[in-house]
């Protein structure tokens, strides 16, 4: 019998509804296993214990009562500290937000809460989502759970280690240039980045507006599917969010997922990309899954794609400089000013102090790319080749329904190897940014180990707004590959932490 | 040289609050002279994860101001972010409009000295105000962001203005103009209108534009003209005592009565615009272009062209009359109630000496006038008709006024109807002069002075209702035969 918090997150909910099981043990299992593994993890920048008990409590009532608290009842998740929560302390892993308590949730983690979700607590990342390792959180790094010796990815790192090791039953995290997919890859769960808009960003920090888009981490293709079916529609606090209907993604996902009849597109320049071998045999391996199952594969060209990790590097520092303006120290977080200190210094202490080594280089690289006479050679130019990219993409979806690649060139890297070197750290991202530059929906799917035991994932793009299509090959091919047990749990699980202990009602 | 040897180059900035329930960008109140800090939402404080979401009121309202000046309206323009650090400014950069503004081109129409002029706009814009700074003695400033995403419109002129009293003019037309248009009540002292002048004198004759100055912070009508009065005159004497002007901006002080440098052009602050990502693009479509054009009102001036030219208004009569829109149309629709273009006169008589002397005395707005337009049209008719005499006529609208019964009523009810049966009244007559054979002798010994107290006592009689006129001439025949 595996224990309840390795159940999937759509398990738990119906053992819960079915009264197997309380909401307040399984809430009270899942703080204990933080408390018992997460000191060697790093997950977790705030637990909100108190709170998530209560809740508990509030939708075991309900259920006693006889009401139906929501798909999610009682299941407990964590979110990305990015994401801003009424009455529970938001950082974006900045120390110039250490102590802001919002007084607001988002409307991601409001849906997720009227669902019946139980929030746990806040998760580490990179200092405002700027990162590819969770190295840059101004409050420790977070490792990976299947070799402490590795990074979990980034920025969404915490949301992905914490999920893997069963310390939530899923994560909230948000993608501006991969940040949802590559720490996925890198831990080995699945990882969905929606079309841009799909989701409300109102009350997500933002890091570059046009590109982030917040998504589901979760360990199966049916939770993933679930969380995004709660999260997703139009919200008129966000002029970007689609006014689209919302299909029901996780029907889309049961047992008669099929991809027969599906063309699948491998561009070629992500296979030629550079990545290492054993990531390629595993995605290779994928792709001959999909064949099997009745897919049409068929190689496809991306040609912009060298240009889409400059055209990158300057739109999301130019959009973050001018976000993170509003941290100035005057009306929330930390002020670094002595009453007497004139309000010029004030900015520089307190923006000198507060900010992180790489919030500072984009900031400047941002800044740089806006000033007067320079915008048209930069900015200007990049949203040109964005265009570029877009088109490239376009053109491909007119022949394949689905793009296929690695999500990343390599499994993850040690702690340390890359904080010297930000270029290569940038490199890591150059098969996730596409999909964030065009706004296509695109998620990471597990497939495989490298000899290591670290975790390999495929990437899957779509068409705008087909996560249907999407969520459904993923889910033919977790079946087919057998990744997960019939209740959900993870055949293979990250080895050298205490087994999850049993709980019962 | 002497000051007329000098031509000075005006331009104007203005800003004018649009007077939207909710702010530009979220659902905060507008309301003025609220508890500081107390109309305010995550958006507005520029709260992390906030989000700006455009009021579609604050584009009706600029759309009225674009198509009344008759600007160019872009279809599709987009907001940018203007940057630079302020407290007041809570986001670290202003939602604004830059390369694709909603309105170029058009012009704002205004007479000075009875001459008719047109001043070119360069463009109207949208863009979100900023909070208050109120700086207290010693270190410390308190904020207060309730302004903060306020909806402005700024408009910006061509240095088409030529004279502080044109560009005082021109602030008064604009201040008219977005009343009419029912989007700003344009208080100046309520930082409802605020206005900044570039200003440059050059010498007359001369085509080429001397070197600017900003003058910002001017926050009255009085103080518009007095302001760049000052800056043209401080310009003329730095010029003629062989000095240059520096390209700067300069702060009205208002109490000491002059401007003071702020910053110099090369402190310029580099606003790193570019297109704000939270924000589509503003479309303007077929729809909400033609409705904005249906609501557009008759504009001042050309309801002033219609007063002095279809109506035989004088030029001062059609300016007061013209002057509020409220005011206009209740004189439009009492000439219309009239159902008569020769009621026009007479009706403006009535509305600049008695309705207007009434409301003001009041302080009460046209809007709250208890007297319909129509009622006022009605009262005019019985003049006209007779059957009021026009004092009897003055005391029955003091009824009205007081009441906001209709004048045939308080007529009715008071007895008040002007006797014009020439038989009763040569009954009265006769008896008048048959109680005063003196008088009546006198008068016909060629005293005829004395006819005015034979009226006066037919009037007594009548309680004032008499006809004067027929009174006269039945006096007269009666006293003659």
């Amino acid at each position: 019998m595996p224990a309840p918090i390795q159940l999937s997150a759509v398990e738990q909910a119906r053992q819960i509804k079915a009264r197997r099981l309380s909401a307040r043990a399984l809430t009270e299992a899942h703080l204990a296993r933080i408390e018992a593994i997460d000191a060697r993890i790093g997950a977790f920048l705030r637990v909100d214990a108190a709170g998530a008990l209560a809740r508990a409590d509030a939708i075991d009532a309900a259920i006693a009562r006889g009401e139906d608290p929501g798909p999610l009842a009682g299941v407990p998740i964590a979110l990305k500290d990015i994401l801003v929560t009424q009455g529970l302390e938001t950082t974006a892993g900045s120390r110039i937000l250490a102590g802001w308590v919002p007084p607001y949730d988002g409307t991601a983690v409001a849906r997720l809460r009227a669902a019946g979700a139980i929030v746990l607590g806040k998760l580490n990342l990179d200092e405002f989502a700027m990162g590819s390792s969770n190295e840059n959180s101004a409050f420790g790094p977070c490792r990976n759970p299947w070799d402490l010796t590795r990074v979990p990815g980034g920025s969404s790192g915490g949301s992905a280690a914490a999920v893997v090791s069963f310390q939530c039953a899923a994560a909230l995290g948000t993608d501006t240039g991969g940040s949802i997919r590559q720490p996925a890859a890198f831990c080995g769960i699945v990882g969905v980045k929606p079309t841009y808009g799909r989701v409300s960003r109102y009350g997500v920090i933002a890091f570059a507006s046009s590109l982030d888009q917040v998504g589901p981490m979760a360990r199966t293709v049916e939770d993933a599917a679930l969380l995004l079916e709660i999260i997703a529609g139009r919200d008129p606090h966000d002029a970007t969010s689609i006014d689209a209907p919302v299909p029901a993604y996780r029907d889309a996902v049961t047992s008669q997922a099929s991809v027969r009849g599906l063309t699948i597109g491998l561009p070629d320049e992500y296979f030629a990309g550079g990545a290492d071998p054993e990531v390629l045999a595993a995605v290779e391996e994928a792709v001959r899954v999909y064949q099997r199952l009745g897919a049409e594969i068929v190689r496809v060209s991306l040609p912009h794609t060298a240009h889409a990790l400059p055209t990158y590097y300057l739109l999301a520092p130019a959009e973050a400089s001018s976000n993170l303006a509003r941290y100035d120290g005057v009306r929330y977080g930390q002020r670094q000013a002595q009453p007497g200190t004139s309000l010029l210094d004030m900015y520089r202490e307190t923006r000198g102090a507060g900010f992180g080594t790489e919030v500072k280089r984009r900031i400047m690289l941002g800044t740089f790319a806006l000033r007067s006479g320079y915008y048209d050679a930069y900015y200007a130019k990049a949203q040109k080749v964005r265009a570029l990219i877009h088109r490239d993409f376009e053109r491909a979806f007119e022949r394949v329904d689905l793009l296929l690649s690695p999500t990343t060139p390599t499994a993850a890297f040690a702690l340390g190897e890359k904080t010297q070197n930000p270029l290569d750290m940038y490199r890591g991202d150059i098969f996730t940014l596409g999909c964030n530059l065009a706004g296509l929906p695109g998620m990471n799917v597990p497939c495989g180990f490298t000899g290591a035991g670290l975790p390999v994932g495929m990437q899957l793009l779509a068409r705008p707004l087909d996560e249907v299509t999407m969520l459904r090959a993923a889910a033919a091919y977790e079946r087919e590959a057998g990744t997960l047990d019939e209740r959900g749990v993870p055949v293979r699980q990250p080895p050298g932490l205490p087994a999850p202990a049993e709980v019962s009602l | 040289m002497t000051a007329s040897a000098w031509e000075p180059v005006i331009g104007l900035e203005v800003h004018v609050q649009l007077g939207t329930a909710s702010k530009a960008f979220s659902g905060s109140s507008t309301r003025f002279g609220a508890e500081p800090n107390s109309l305010t939402d995550p958006t507005v404080l520029g709260l992390p994860g906030s989000l700006p979401v455009f009021n579609r009121q604050a584009l009706e309202h600029a759309l009225l101001l674009g198509l009344a000046t008759r600007c160019r309206i872009r279809r599709e323009s987009r907001f940018a972010r203007k940057h630079y650090f302020y407290p007041d400014l809570p986001k670290g950069y202003q939602i604004s409009q830059y390369d694709e503004p909603l309105c170029e081109g058009g012009a704002i129409e205004l007479s000075v000295g009875g001459a008719q002029h047109s001043v070119r706009l360069t463009r109207i814009h949208l863009e979100e105000d900023a909070g208050k700074s109120i700086h207290q003695p010693g270190a410390t400033s308190l904020l207060d962001l309730n302004r903060a995403g306020v909806p402005l419109c700024e408009v910006v002129s061509e240095p088409d203005i030529r004279s502080a009293e044109e560009a005082a003019e021109y602030m008064r037309a604009l201040h008219q103009l977005v009343r009419y248009l029912g989007i700003s009540d344009g208080d100046m002292e309520k930082g409802q209108l605020r206005c900044d002048a570039n200003v440059s004198v050059r010498p007359r004759g001369q085509s080429a534009l001397g070197t600017r100055t900003e003058l910002k912070n001017i926050n009255s009508f009085r103080f518009v003209q007095k302001a760049i009065e000052h800056e043209i005159a401080r310009q003329i004497r730095v010029l003629e005592s062989g000095g240059r002007i520096v390209q700067e901006t300069r702060l009205w002080d208002a109490d000491a009565g002059l401007s003071r440098s702020m910053r110099s052009k090369e402190e310029a602050e580099d606003y790193r615009y570019f297109p704000d990502p939270d924000l589509p693009v503003l479309v303007v479509d077929d729809e909400l272009f033609e409705a904005m054009r249906q609501r557009l009102p008759e504009l001042p001036m050309a309801r002033y062209r219609r007063y002095v030219d279809a109506w035989g208004l004088a030029a001062d009569d059609a300016r007061v009359l013209t002057g509020e829109r409220s005011l206009s149309d209740f004189f439009d629709a009492a000439v219309a109630a009239y159902g008569d273009a020769a009621g026009a006169k007479p009706l403006a008589n009535w509305i600049q000496s008695e309705l207007l002397r009434e409301l003001n005395r009041d302080v009460r707005a046209v809007d709250a006038c208890p007297i319909a337009p129509a009622q006022l049209a009605a009262l005019v008719r019985l003049v006209d008709q007779g059957a009021v005499s026009g004092k009897i006529a003055k005391q029955v609208f003091g009824e009205m006024y007081r009441t906001g019964a209709a004048p045939e009523a308080i007529i009715e009810r008071e007895g008040l109807t002007q006797i014009s049966d020439e038989a009763a009244l040569e009954g009265i007559a006769r008896s008048v002069i048959e109680a005063n054979p003196g008088q009546a002798a006198g008068y016909r010994s060629g005293k005829t002075k004395l006819i005015g107290f034979f009226v006066g006592q037919v009037m007594k009689q009548t309680g004032g209702q008499a006809n004067p006129q027929l009174v006269n001439q039945v006096l007269e025949r009666l006293l003659a035969g």
